[in-house]
């Protein structure tokens, strides 16, 4: 089971839903990148319908995390590694 | 074997219907001769293991994430996939599955907001929708409707 509590995602919009978690890093984050339903990031799922927005701000990932009791929320967790992957791959 | 597998995909159980039309949909599946696997949080697959002790009508049960990981790893996938729906996150649950896999999906909308939630639908799947709450009639019904049980084939 992916849980991220345990990485103390900085909790940024909470109990939202995919589609305001997707406008609100399309509009709030200059670098965002565009990934499948089902991209796995910090070992949990994005989920939602196309197009699904990762950002980049620094080392930092914000992403929408999608839990089925209590709606979408949009987390910010630091990863350098994670951010390199995004990056390498093709589009945005 | 051709057997067909079907992927029935729970949400958050708060709403009562939820349980027992799995129950039911997991018989007529059963009937068919088609295989249902259920994934779902560790709440939802604790209510239905809970009314189902010995096992007549349930089988393999799965987590979430391992039931996408296993679809998106291209390690398995479904000819069927029933996405139980009574709020946001099930709307997005559905859409991804819709995405990721070939199997031919079922929304099945319950609850106070089931035609709210039946207009945000805009990826290809079949809308099974019913303002059911307490009582599983409702939805049931529309799911017999739909899915034509007696007039299908194996």
């Amino acid at each position: 089971m992916g849980c991220i509590d345990a990485l103390k995602p900085e909790i940024i919009l909470s109990r939202t839903t995919f589609k305001e978690a997707r406008e609100y890093i399309r509009k709030n984050i200059r670098e965002y990148h565009e990934v499948e339903p089902g991209y796995k990031v910090f070992d949990v799922h994005i989920i939602g319908v196309p197009p699904l927005y990762i950002g980049i701000e620094g080392e930092d990932l914000i992403f929408p995390y999608t839990k089925p009791c209590h709606g979408t929320f949009v987390v910010k967790i630091p990863g350098s590694a994670e951010v390199a992957r995004l990056r390498a791959r093709k589009g945005k | 074997m051709n057997e067909k597998i079907a992927l029935i995909l729970l949400g958050c159980p708060q709403v009562p219907v939820q349980t027992s039309v799995a129950l039911y949909l997991v018989h007529r599946l059963k009937k068919q001769g088609i295989r249902p696997v259920i994934a779902g949080t560790m709440a939802a697959r604790r209510l239905m293991e809970v009314a189902d002790p010995d096992r007549h009508y349930l089988g393999e049960m799965t987590d979430l994430d391992a039931a996408i990981d296993e679809i998106t790893g291209k390690v398995r996938d479904f000819d069927l996939c029933f996405v139980f729906i009574h709020n946001d996150s099930g709307i997005a649950y559905a859409g991804t599955m819709a995405y990721i896999s070939g199997a031919q999906v079922y929304a099945l909308i319950f609850g106070e907001h089931a035609e709210d939630l039946a207009g945000e639908i805009e990826f290809p799947c079949e809308v099974i929708k019913a303002k059911a709450t307490h009582n599983p009639m409702p939805l049931s019904r529309r799911l017999d409707e739909v899915m034509q049980w007696a007039a299908s084939t194996r």
